[in-house]
This record gives structure tokens, sequence and C-alpha cells, in this order.
């Protein structure tokens, strides 16, 4: 098949950081190709300076993330006749929101670092006697879907949380935090929770835009673990946040109101003695009130707003 | 850089051993080309043995389905010491955090895999190297390891005899250093790049043999190369042979279950070497489909595969777009895994003091002419944790090396001469002839002329690697450079791989011979070693040594 690839090149040689030309290269390759196979087939027939990282050929071992057309790919298991069209060149960018060495290799320093600061590895209490811990299959089973993770990239490459705060612990570290905080063999469960509760950039600054879910070619889903992850924080008593306040307050005002009262959500996830951010918020509202946006002070109920009611009485009765 | 003791690769075999040497309180580092999780023990799919007698296995049963399966080759005491330690060795995996698959009472299950007739073979999913290896690199986070990831071993430094350290590539910025230690473990994987195609990964280039090979070490069985009976054509994708322990069959184009012929017992779970030698039987003979035969696991049920055999699901669809749970799947034999390997004794340590080896790409040998499947993972962590400990013992009584700076400027010169050749051929098309001259040479069979074959083109391979030319100039992740030092790697490995199939005059195991098709235990109960010669016209001189023979008389060999 004929695939025409336009590849992002950056050497830092004779580049600045951030600086990058594009090169095109048209192909003619066997029609099961995948991308990998053109990166690979330009790098030992056309261009051998081209550099990628690439290893197993085989959605394993998680070296070749990279951005095609715009999006964090797997490039080994990405098909070249799922990507090539008529209106333009296939195009083959690094990793986001990680530093570029050159060409298509990016540093995944800090994503490794971050795996590193939830504690990536099982703190049993003690062993058994002898033999292995018993556990049930389902419960192995089910931290599954977060072993299925290659450390690939691809979620913090194309996470939206990530590129405007570098803080943020990131999917690919949170769904590793939960494999320990799922696992039954585990004794520093609350330990861990209080601290993903607690620390800067953690569970509570994704903002469930699913991008991570969109972009994970093993299915670990990340943000579905870091939802988990809140939950069980709440379970397990991680109630003074303004994660928890947040989602306490909106819940409240949706179920009363049938809407959500802006301005309360915003005073009440802050906490009501939290001094700094209540001086932050209510400079805010002031620039709001020049502007006329502030939204109203006493929310009018929404039309229907007993229905809204009683589907909170049903789903907690069911949930209970 | 000096630390006490050096790991070459970041997979099982290194990463055990650096996790063993962490807990013996030693200074030990980790040089690997990849990052730790990158590397291919990733790949191992369908599990890891171990006779557990807590549950009425016996380490016994075990041994002998080993010796059985490597025709009677292996060494029967390495042997003996890896069936006896496995039962440790996987419930310490367990407990360092793998999410092995359990039966209802809460305990480890199991599956049935090749060449046994037992199921003690314990598994995670279809992902169980993957899953072991990023459980060993989380204990590698846990004990603070210290990784040089992307650093590229060129050469190891021998003085007065001694290993004393290697000299290293940084991949990221292209400097070249000296690491000094009282001891090098080389874990650093198998050589399936040799051939073409292979499941392996880009990154298996038999970096260690070499390294091994040139200071000395002989390499011993090289000739034995497996064949893994189902692998996907073009591509050389592996499909687990954990697909047939759960119950697939193979069929040829006549719809038959061919292996009732050729193993009427095992069935599609002959050894590895028997599968592929009667799969390509079926092919030769006309009952394959353009190149292949059929493995099939429909009668399994979509819900079974996708529990158990998630990946391969996975796989099939994502590179052939072939739904396992409708269609059967063609399969062909491919190249896998090389028994053979750096001779080491029972603690990985080889005849150069101070330098041990470990993994796939050592030879205790425990798999002899052919490994049985889920016998790999159990090589890395037993003999990966024992030449640690070993290499541990060592250097007490052992100084650091000199210091001198002369190691590092021959090496810089070397690399200085390469980037500076003119104009030539690329390492690409030296690697793709060799690896296509080896896969017809040395194949699932071979004969003399096949083998001849493939030593002229090693010969041929051999001229044209010193004329190699690196097109990238730069230092920063030039990996024009990378492959051109791997090429060279390759090549020694090659010529060892065609120079012990010629030397060895009978069929045994994944050496099976058209020409000589009998096992010839009156005089080839032996293994063959590979020793760098410059007195050969070749380069290369084999010799033999005799197999450890303790409690299992060869017979005959029979599934």
């Amino acid at each position: 098949m004929q695939a025409n690839l336009k590849v992002k090149r950056h050497n830092p040689e004779t580049m600045n950081p951030g600086d990058s030309n594009w090169d095109e290269f048209d192909l003619d390759l066997h029609p099961q190709s995948t991308v990998l196979d053109a990166l690979i087939h330009v790098r030992e027939e056309v261009d051998p300076t081209l550099a990628l990282r690439c290893a197993c050929r085989a959605s394993i071992c998680g070296s070749c993330g990279m951005r095609v057309n715009g999006e964090a790919k797997l490039v080994c298991k990405t098909r070249l006749a799922e990507v090539v069209s008529d209106d333009g060149p296939v195009v083959i960018e690094p990793m986001g929101n990680q530093p570029v060495i050159k060409d298509l290799v990016v540093s995944l320093d800090s994503f490794f670092d971050k795996v590193r600061q939830v504690d990536a590895y099982l703190q049993p209490e003690s062993e058994p006697d002898s033999g292995e811990f018993i556990a049930s299959n389902d419960s192995m089973v089910n931290l599954l879907t977060a072993m299925n993770c290659i450390m690939c990239g691809a979620c913090v490459s194309d996470c939206t949380v990530l590129e405007v705060d570098s803080k943020f612990i990131g999917p690919a570290a949170l769904a590793k935090a939960w494999r320990f905080v799922e696992d039954p063999r585990d004794d520093v469960r609350s330990e861990r929770l209080r601290e993903l509760n607690e620390q800067d950039g953690g569970i509570w600054d994704c903002t469930r835009c699913f991008k991570c879910v969109e972009v994970c070619p093993k299915d670990v889903a990340p943000m579905q673990r870091i939802m988990e992850l809140r939950e069980a924080a709440i379970e397990d008593g991680n109630r003074n946040t303004p994660g928890y306040r947040h989602t306490n307050s909106f819940s409240k005002s949706v179920r009363k109101h049938g809407r959500l009262d802006e301005t309360r959500l915003a005073v009440e996830s802050a906490g009501l003695t939290n001094v700094p951010r209540l001086i932050d918020l209510a400079e805010i509202g002031l620039r709001s009130v020049m502007k006329g946006k502030l939204p109203p002070l006493r929310p009018h109920k929404a039309e229907g707003h007993e229905k809204i009611k009683s589907l909170f009485d049903g789903s907690e009765g069911e949930s209970g | 850089m000096q630390h006490d003791i050096i790991i070459i690769g970041a997979g099982l075999a290194g990463l055990r051993a650096a996790v063993e040497a962490t807990r013996l309180g030693l200074d030990v580092a980790v040089i690997s080309k990849v990052h730790p999780v990158r590397s291919h023990s990733n790949a191992a799919q369908g599990g890891i043995n171990a006779p557990l007698t807590d549950r009425g296995d016996d380490w016994e049963g075990h041994a002998l389905d080993t010796i059985k399966g490597s025709d009677y080759l292996a060494d029967q005491d390495a042997v003996e010491i890896m069936s006896r330690e496995a039962g440790d060795a996987v419930i310490e995996l367990e407990r360092m955090g793998v999410i092995f698959s359990r039966g209802d009472d809460g305990r480890l299950g199991t599956r049935r895999f090749g060449g046994q007739l037992v199921a003690r073979t314990f598994f995670v999913g279809a992902i169980t190297g993957s899953a072991i290896l990023h459980v060993l690199y989380e204990q590698a986070l846990k004990h603070n390891l210290n990784v040089y990831e992307e650093w590229f071993v060129s050469d190891l430094v021998i003085e007065d005899g001694r290993c004393v350290g290697v000299v290293a590539l940084d991949i990221k910025t292209g400097e070249l250093h000296t690491i000094w230690s009282k001891a090098v473990v080389i874990a650093s994987g198998g050589a399936g790049r040799v051939f073409e195609p292979s499941t392996n990964a880009l990154i298996c280039t038999g970096d260690g043999l070499a390294l091994a090979w040139r200071a000395g070490v002989p390499l011993m069985d090289m000739e034995m190369v497996q064949y893994h009976p189902t692998t996907l054509a073009r591509t050389g994708i592996l499909l687990s042979e954990a697909a047939r322990g759960e119950g697939a069959y193979l069929l040829n184009s006549e719809g038959e279950r061919f292996m009732q012929t050729y193993a009427p017992e095992y069935l599609e779970l002959a050894s590895r070497d028997v599968v592929s030698r009667s799969e390509q039987t079926e092919i030769n003979e006309g009952r394959g489909i353009d190149g292949n035969v059929l493995l099939d696991l429909r009668h399994l049920g979509r819900e079974f595969i996708e529990d158990r055999l998630g990946y391969l699901q996975e796989v099939a669809v994502e590179f052939l777009g072939i739904d396992l749970a409708e269609q059967p799947v063609p399969v062909r034999p491919g190249v896998h895994y090389i028994m053979g390997g750096i001779k080491t004794d029972v603690d990985g340590a080889t005849v150069v003091p101070g330098l041990y080896a470990a993994g796939e790409c050592a030879n205790v040998s425990v798999h002899g002419a052919n490994r049985l499947g889920a016998n790999s993972l159990l090589d890395t962590v037993v003999f990966g944790r024992r030449a640690a400990t070993h290499a541990g013992e060592f250097i007490k009584s052992v100084e650091h090396g000199s210091g001198s700076v002369e190691h590092l400027e021959a090496e810089r010169t070397r690399i200085q001469d390469l980037l500076g050749r003119p104009n030539g051929e690329g390492w690409a098309t030296v690697r793709n002839y060799m690896a296509e001259e080896m896969t017809r040479g040395i194949g699932v069979f071979r004969d003399e002329d096949s083998m001849q074959g493939a030593k002229r083109a090693i010969a041929e391979v051999e001229e044209r690697v010193p004329r190699i030319a690196v097109r990238d100039k730069g230092k920063v992740f030039n990996t024009d450079l990378i492959f051109t030092l791997e090429m060279e790697f390759m090549a020694d490995v090659a010529k060892t791989i065609v120079h012990s199939a010629l030397a060895r005059k009978e069929s045994r195991g994944a050496h099976f011979r058209t020409d000589i098709t009998e096992r010839d235990d009156a005089n080839w109960l032996k293994h063959t070693l590979a020793y760098v010669d410059d007195g050969q016209q070749d380069g290369i001189r084999v010799e033999t040594s005799d197999v450890t023979i303790t409690k299992w008389e060869p017979v005959q060999r029979v599934y």
C-alpha cells in the first residue's frame, strides 16, 4: 500500500529545545503494515538518523508510544491502513507532555518519577509462614486491568491536566497506585489513600476528560481507576479535602435545587475555615460582580426539582 | 564510576540478580540498553513451571520432564537444582506481588504446558512475563536500585584474566565511560535477531553472548535454536503455548489433528521441537495452507479465551484481524529461543574469574537440546539469584581493577574509526542478509549442505561487517551506531551457531539433520563448546565435553 508519512524531527545537536522541522516520506508497503513497520522501513532504507524507540513489535514492551495524527498511540499495534487518508499525510510526532530528546524519542524521567512517588510496590505487614498469600481469584483478576499497563506513556502524553499542571501525578501512576490500593495482600491501603487524597497533584486533580481512557492501548482506563480511588478515599474517611467537599456540595445543591449553586459550591469546596482560599474567592467574586457575571447568590429551584430529588433518593436506596 | 557488582541487562534474570545483590547489602548497578520494563522478558506469555511439593507434585517429575525435553543433553545436576528451587522461587514472586491466577481455594492455580502431563505452570493470563517483570521492577524501586538506563555495553574490561568492569556508551549523550566492578553478571537475553523472522524483540541481538565469547568464554550448544510451533507468518509474532495448554488443536489443510500421528499421548503438548517438526512435515508434504497449519481455539469458547488468553486474542485481532472464537489462526514454526549460551557452572560462574551469566544468554545447562515451555522464566529467577549470591561471595576476596584509561581509549578509538568510515552499506542490509541465510541454513530441518551454505554466508557477512558505514554522525541517541555495534555482536553469535551445528554429527532435540536422522548417544552425548581461536582459518574452534548424567539414563524419547 502507498503511504505518505510526515515525521516531526528534532536534532538536539543542531536545534534549540522546542524547535523542529518536518520530513516527508513516500512509502510503498505491505497492506498489513503497521505504522511501526513504516518507521522501521524509513530507518533501515531511507534515513538511518531517524530516532525512535521500539522493541517487541507485539504491543507488550511499551516502547513505541508516539502521536499519530495528533493522538497518542502504540505504533506497533496501529495499522497504517487505519490512519492513512486521502486528505493528507500520516502525521507522526513525539508524545506530548514529555521533553523531546531526539526526533520521536522523549524523556520518560518524570513518568517514572511519578511511579516512584506512589510507592509502587507491595507492602504486606507480614508474610504467611509457608506458601503463598491466600486471596480470591476474582481479587487478582480485578487487578489485571491495571497490570495490563505497559507504561508506554500514551495517557500521560495526552493528559489535559498535565498539559497545564506538571505536578499532577497523572493517569499512569495513579492507575498503578490503584493496583496496590485494591490488592488484598497490601497492608498500607489507608496510608496510600490518605496520601493520594491530600497530596498536591493527587486524585482530585483529574478533570475527567476521558482522554487517557481513549488513548490507552491496553484498556487500563486510568480515569476509571482514579474515580475508584476517589470513592475508596472517601469511604476510608478522607473527607477534609476540597475534592470531597466539592463532590458533596455539588450533589447537595443539585438535590436541593435541581441545579448547581455555583457560589455555594466555590465557598464550600474551599472550606469555611480556609481563609486564604476564601480571600481568593472574594476577589474572583468581586471581579465577577464588576463584569456582571456573578451567579445568583440564592439559586432558583429548577423546574421538576422534586423529581431530581426522588432520583437521588432512589439511587441512594439502591446503593445502600 | 565504580560498583561492587555490575549486571548487564534488566530483564527477569538481571533484575532478580540485582534484587538479590541489594539484599546482600552490595553496591549493585544494572546497565541496560533499554528501560527495565522494555526488556524482552515481557514477551513470555504462558507461565512459569514449578513442582510445588505442598500440593502433591514432586521435583523429580519436573526434572525428568525437563531432561526428556532436553533430549538428554541437559546437565542433570543443574536441572536438579532448578527443579528443587522452583517452588520457593515462584512463591517468592507471588509474595513480591505477582498476581498469579488462583483456584477456588485462593491458592495459586495452574495450567498444562508442553512436554509435561502434570499441570504445574503458574500464570497471569497470557502476560506472565510482563506481570513478573513489572513486579521485579517494583522491587527495584523499593530497593532504590541503581540503573544505568539506555546505556549500551560495548566491551568487557578484562585485566590479568579477570573481569573488572565494562565500557559502556550512554545512548542519550553519546559519551563512553568505564564502569568498574569486582564482578559482572551478564543477563542480556537471547539472540533471535540473528534469524528472520523470529518472535524476538529487535533488542535481542546476542550482545552478552558475543561479549563473553570475545573474552574467551566458550559458548555451549549454540546449534540448539528453538523453533516455536505457533508463530504468525510474516511478522513472526508469538502465540503462546498456553493456547494448546488450555486445549487448542493443531489442524492441517484436511482438518485433521495431525499430532495424533506424531505424538499419540501428548498430542499438541509434545515438546516444542517435536511439534515444530510435525508441522513442518505437514507443510512440506502438502498439507499446509500457504506455509502454515491452523491453530484452532474455537471449541474453548469466547468467554474462556478472553478470560484466560486475553493477550492472544488481542494479538490475533490486532495483527491478523482474526477473532479466535470464530476462526482458526494460521501459524508456523518460528525462531524463538536459544538453548545454547555462555557456559556457566550451576552458580553462574564462567571460566573468566569475576564474570557470571544467567538467563537466556547463559547455558547452565538446563534446557539441553530443547527447552520446555515455561522453563525459561524459571531458569531466569533461579539462576539469576544464584549468580548474584555467588558473585557476592567472589567479590569478598578481590580488589577493584586498575582504574586505567587504556580500555576506554581503545574503545573510543574503535568507535571513532567506525564513525569515520566512508560511505558504504548500512547495517540493516547486512543484518537482513545474514538473518535470512541463517533461517535457511539452520532451520527446523537442516543438513550438511544447508549448514555449509549458512557457513559461507556468515564468512561473507564477516567480510562485510568491517565496511558497514554509520551514516548518523551525531552523539545523541545515535541508533545507527548502536545497531552497527549490535551487528558486530550478531555476526559473532551467528558464526558460533553455524560452526557448532556443523560439528554435531547427529540429530538431537532442536538440531535435526535430515542427513543423519538418529540420536547418537555413543558418540554425541556431549556438549559443543565454541571458542575464539585466531589460529584457525575462521577464527573459531569447536570442542566437546561430556554431559552430566546423575540418575536418569538416556532412553528413547517418545511423546
